[in-house]
């Protein structure tokens, strides 16, 4: 592996990227959508409610809540402790959702745009490695989706904080559990989703056909990225830790498996 | 003309059921020209990407610089070489400039913004290079193309259809390229379909069909082995005069329409019969051995196969 080419496979998809209005806009949109609009609308609409019944279910969720978390929101206000519930068991394992979202558009896009553009037979030519190209090309689509991820966790904190904590006892997102979430969980399987779809990329005709196949690895990813955000922050850390160990194994042979079967006719479209 | 740069033998390479080479031989020399003659579909590119090592044959040797260009000096042998596709390869998106960069960075070329502001004026698109490559027009992608394929001074420079689609301007920059590298003691393979380009060029042809080689040879013995005799154009003050020359025993044919077309036995007698015309009082005005085209090669070889 030459990491100087690495780098450069990675920063010109980057730039390409940054150039791409078509695509980062309408991404932008979405995550400013999930990570600052609903939340702060539904934050304010139940911190804010007032009919009984509601708030009596609300308090019953709340109930359900491990220990420490009730005695913490205990003084709380019913409405208050909604909110809080809301914003870090309901909303928070969204953060998974727009990394893996943008992430796989672009890794789905990775070989077979080259393909499409017929740019690939300029990489083909190179002296640059398979290894060399995939791994550049998986960089690429990785870090636009961990930036999301670490940027969405900001932004998010930000909102919940501004709209829930001002009415508890200080700051209460991101929680302990979110960290190992964050730092232990949500890199590998963003990898391994990256991985699969990218190795898919080398190997389909067409974009759309990239595309629907980044669909379906993404989708349970996203659904196991979410479970394992529920389990983690409903009760202990442990599932995270173990499901984080699997998928770092999982995405560190997927990384392996796609470098080592990438070659230079797919590149050029053949054996497609 | 130097050592082997490339040898190809045996190559065989199928995609499906359409043979893309078969059975296909060729070596090239450093500081030669060699030129692939063929219709679509002769197997033109795809011996350009065995060369690279982009395409792996199921059969056959392919040595790039003594080495297997799939083998573990891949990386090696694709460093020298400069490569124009058939498509320029470009990144739309990005600007000249960053193209250029991004070749500069996979090849490692040393004192990349010096190299990049060279190649790019000694093509004439320095002018352009921060634009983004989307806004080229087809005569600027390939000259951004060939800036991109000599920017790391390859010893080996391989042109798929490099002038199609261009105006005469950007197509006259690529032959004097081609010539440049040559001189340079170069290698120089261009794949065409497009004859006239061709002629002048090429120290060897190689005329290709359904992946095959069906004749390779420079022009020269290629023309002697197809066109054993020699016709002249011949003119003078009284044509009629010339009318005698079909008498003469070393004449094949003769035919006069203003000036005369005479067809000799071969290229010595080109000398008896200036001779042989001067004693018998004709003044020339015109004795011009002519050689037959490329096109007149390829066509002629395609019909005897």
């Amino acid at each position: 592996m030459n990491a100087t080419r690495v780098n450069a496979v990675a920063r010109a998809d980057l730039r390409q990227l940054r150039e791409s209005k078509d695509f980062w806009v309408p991404l932008s949109i979405i995550a400013l959508f999930m990570f600052v609009v609903v939340p702060a609308v539904m934050l304010y609409v139940i911190s804010t409610v007032q009919d009984p019944t509601l708030l009596a279910k609300l308090v019953d969720v709340v109930g359900r809540l491990p220990e420490p978390l009730r005695v913490r929101l205990a003084g709380a206000p019913p409405e208050v402790q909604a909110s809080y519930t809301l914003a870090v068991y309901f909303f928070a394992p969204l953060v998974t959702l727009v990394p893996l979202t943008i992430s796989s558009s672009i890794s789905a896009n990775t070989f077979v745009g080259e393909r499409e553009r017929g740019s690939g037979e300029f990489l083909a030519h190179s002296p640059a490695s398979t290894v060399d190209i995939y791994l550049g090309k998986l960089i690429a689509a990785l870090i636009p989706g961990y930036f999301t991820a670490v940027g969405g966790l900001v932004v998010y904190s930000a909102v919940v904080n501004l709209v829930v904590s001002t009415r508890t006892d200080g700051v209460l997102f991101p929680t302990g559990n979110w960290w190992v979430f964050m730092l232990w969980v949500m890199p590998p399987l963003l990898a391994l989703a990256v991985a699969l779809i990218v190795s898919i990329s080398s190997r389909v005709t067409s974009g759309a056909a990239a595309q629907q196949a980044s669909s379906l690895i993404a989708l349970p990813i996203v659904i196991l990225a979410y479970a394992v955000s529920e389990k983690s922050l409903f009760g202990s850390a442990w599932p995270a830790w173990i499901v984080g160990a699997i998928a770092w194994g999982g995405a560190a042979f997927a990384i392996w498996r796609g470098a080592t079967t990438l070659d230079r006719e797919r590149l050029l479209g053949i054996g497609s | 003309m130097g050592d082997a740069v490339i040898e190809l033998a045996g190559v065989t390479r199928a995609f499906g059921d359409v043979v893309a080479l078969d059975d296909f031989t060729l070596t090239v020399r450093a500081g030669g020209v060699t030129v692939l003659l063929g219709p679509n579909g002769a197997g033109k590119t795809t011996a350009v990407r065995v060369v690279t090592g982009g395409i792996v044959p199921k059969v056959g040797m392919v040595r790039v610089f003594g080495h297997d260009p799939c083998g573990p000096r891949g990386e090696w042998i694709r460093s020298r070489c400069g490569v124009v596709p058939a498509r320029p390869a470009l990144y739309d998106r990005l600007s000249g400039y960053e193209n250029l960069r991004y070749a500069a960075e996979l090849y490692g070329v040393p004192d990349a913004p010096g190299r990049i502001q060279d190649a790019a004026r000694r093509f004439g698109i320095d002018h352009a290079l921060g634009q983004r490559v989307g806004g080229y027009s087809t005569g600027m992608r390939a000259r951004l193309a060939l800036s991109r394929a000599v920017l790391h001074d390859p010893d080996l420079l391989l042109l798929d259809e490099p002038t199609a689609g261009l105006d005469p301007e950007s197509a006259r920059v690529v032959l004097a390229l081609i010539d440049e590298m040559a001189e340079h003691g170069k290698a120089v393979v261009m794949c065409t379909h497009l004859l006239l380009e061709a002629e002048g060029l090429a120290d060897q042809v190689v005329v290709m069909d359904e992946g095959r080689v069906l004749v390779a040879g420079t022009a020269r013995d290629l023309t002697r082995r197809y066109w054993p005799s020699v016709t002249v154009l011949v003119d003078a003050e009284d044509p009629e005069m010339l009318d005698r020359c079909a008498a003469f025993p070393f004449v094949r044919s003769y035919e006069r329409n203003g000036a005369a077309m005479i067809e000799l036995e071969d290229r010595e007698h080109v000398a008896d019969l200036v001779d042989t015309l001067v004693a018998d009082g004709v003044r020339l005005l015109r004795v011009e051995p002519r050689t037959p085209t490329l096109e007149e090669l390829y066509f002629t070889v395609r019909k005897r196969r």
